[in-house]
């Protein structure tokens, strides 16, 4: 990928919002340079969505988060992938990831409470043919996600006006 | 010759406490800076977006911290040797040669302080006599005159100038030199002015330099800061190397003002007596800054290189704003500020900075603190976030028109 469209995504990564002008602007390049290579990352999905990062923790609605260790057994041909597809198409499942090592995927979800996710992995996971086993792990607190701290700092500690 | 009983008379004469002051304490002025820090403080308005802010946005990158963090923990609080760690010394002695094709030997021609300020103190009160002159391109930061005059010296501002883009002209320098001039003080990148000086801008200088037979200190915070090609030392022209300290530090590249570590490098007789006066008066920098900026320079150049293109994106922001609000602002090559011209408002730096803090909410510094030429400009630092810089134009633009 080139270099200008790779410094975009930098800073778009920090902040949708910015408008290709200033973009344009930031980076020292042509605004419709920058309009262009959005409209190409858009076309191409290398940019999926233009999502706001939510701390839900903040919001009164209750949600339980789990990771759950899947082990299950590769299709001839397919390997993971339908497994993962039947798996990942599921709104409440978050993310999905094939993993190395003592497992093959791991599978994120939410749901409103406790029993609602157990009886997501029971009763549509565990039940998948090629699925061996499942762990399931309740997440307590999120601290940092996708690059972005979560904890409350205060912004500026600096004197307002120094030499 | 005063006779012990002539002095307590004169002693007893004294009838205020300012009276006991040293001629030098007396003769320097309360900064600048100073007066609009108060200004700004004392409106205790937490609407008030600050541009007079001349420290990085970012806190200290983790790695260094953690480092400094670890060392404590295992017990390190003692004193180093006066000159730095050695380990340090080395470190910087890799990036000086890496960086800025400068080679010093970390035993002898480099010396540890507690932030650049201190090093260009003690470079100060090693070279300057009193009546000796030291030249001063301005505007300029605001501690060099000040030390000066403390030592005896004479300072004697060379003005620069916006059309210039604020660099330094052999002609101007030349114009200020008089029989009494011994030192020469240079600071590219600029604070204030954001200007840079190229290989080719510091020839005709080093020119003068030689012809004059001056001692030049150079103060070289902002290196790393230089968005156009790489910063070129003034030390790394030829024959300027023995001529030249060179004063750099950690504040502003690698964000670690708080912890107050520079350093100076030049010729063994110099730095020896430097590392005199500093023995006899902080004795070492802290070793926990010390351990901090080793990690930076071993293992966290990443880190600065990500803040420094970060200005840079912010930088061409602020400089592209001022011109769309109507306000001549040179490109600044480097440092953290734009300088922006308020020349076409009518009104002085004072008046402007002063009425754009109380009706527009938005603190700049003017530009007359910063000695001559500074007159009808303001600093705006752009180490400040992107959202905060958009809505200061903004705030900026609407003040203009409502002028």
């Amino acid at each position: 990928m080139n270099e200008l469209k790779l410094k975009i995504l930098d800073l778009l990564k920090e902040d949708a919002r910015l408008s290709p002008s200033v973009i344009a602007t930031m980076l020292g390049a042509d605004e419709s340079e920058v309009s262009q290579a959005i409209a190409e990352m858009e076309s191409d999905h290398v940019i999926v969505k233009y999502a706001t990062v939510i701390n839900w923790s903040k919001v009164d609605d209750e949600k339980v988060t789990a990771l759950i260790e899947v082990e299950c057994s590769p299709e001839r041909g397919r390997g993971f992938e339908s497994i993962a597809e039947r798996i990942y198409l599921y709104p409440e499942v978050k993310s999905v990831y094939l993993m190395s090592g003592a497992y093959d995927l791991l599978v994120e979800i939410e749901g409103k409470n406790l029993k609602e996710v157990a009886s997501f992995v029971s009763n549509k996971l565990a039940t998948i043919e090629s699925v061996i086993s499942t762990k399931t792990f309740f997440i307590l607190k999120k601290y940092k996600q996708d690059g972005i701290i979560f904890e409350d700092f205060e912004d500026d500690h600096r004197l307002p006006v120094s030499p | 010759m005063i006779k012990d009983e002539e002095l307590t008379k004169t002693r007893t004469k004294r009838n205020g406490m300012k009276d006991y002051l040293s001629a030098g304490a007396r003769a320097i002025p309360p900064s600048g800076i100073r007066r609009f820090f108060d200004l700004v403080s004392a409106s205790k308005d937490g609407s008030i977006i600050s541009l007079g802010v001349g420290e990085p946005d970012f806190v200290t990158p983790w790695r260094y911290r953690d480092a400094a963090v670890y060392s404590l923990e295992k017990g390190k609080t003692q004193y180093t040797s006066n000159a730095g760690m050695p380990e340090l010394r080395e470190a910087i002695g890799e990036y000086l040669h890496h960086q800025f094709r400068l080679d010093y030997d970390p035993a002898s021609e480099i010396l540890v302080t507690v932030g650049s300020s201190e090093a260009i103190d003690l470079a100060i009160r090693a070279l300057i006599e009193p009546g000796d002159e030291m030249l001063v391109p301005e505007p300029c930061y605001i501690s060099y005159n000040p030390i000066t005059t403390l030592g005896g010296g004479v300072p004697v501002g060379v003005e620069t100038y916006a059309e210039d883009g604020f660099k330094l002209k052999a002609e101007n320098l030349k114009a200020a030199i008089t029989p009494r001039s011994k030192l020469l003080i240079l600071c590219y990148p600029s604070n204030p002015t954001g200007a840079i000086m190229t290989y080719e801008d510091w020839l005709p200088i080093a020119k003068v330099v030689e012809e004059h037979d001056l001692i030049v200190i150079s103060d070289e915070i902002y290196a790393e800061l230089t968005y156009s090609g790489k910063h070129v030392s003034f030390a790394s022209l030829p024959g300027m190397r023995d001529r030249t300290i060179v004063v750099n530090g950690f504040s502003k590249a690698f964000a670690m003002t708080g912890w107050r570590l520079g350093y100076a490098c030049g010729h063994p007789d110099l730095i020896g007596a430097m590392l005199k006066i500093h023995q006899y008066t902080v004795m070492c920098a802290p070793i926990m800054s010390q351990v901090a900026a080793l990690e930076a320079l071993k293992n966290g150049m990443e880190d600065m290189y990500r803040m420094v293109e970060s200005y840079n994106q912010r930088r061409r922001l602020v400089v592209s704003g001022f011109r769309e609000i109507g306000l001549d602002c040179h490109e600044p090559h480097g440092a953290f500020y734009a300088f922006p011209s308020i020349r076409s408002t009518g009104l002085s730096a004072n008046e402007f900075a002063e009425r754009l803090l109380k009706e527009a909410k938005v603190a700049a510094v003017p530009g007359h603190v910063f000695g001559k030429g500074g007159e009808g400009f303001i600093r705006c630092s752009y180490a400040t976030s992107v959202a905060q810089l958009t809505e200061a134009l903004e705030r900026i633009g609407d003040f203009l028109n409502k002028l």
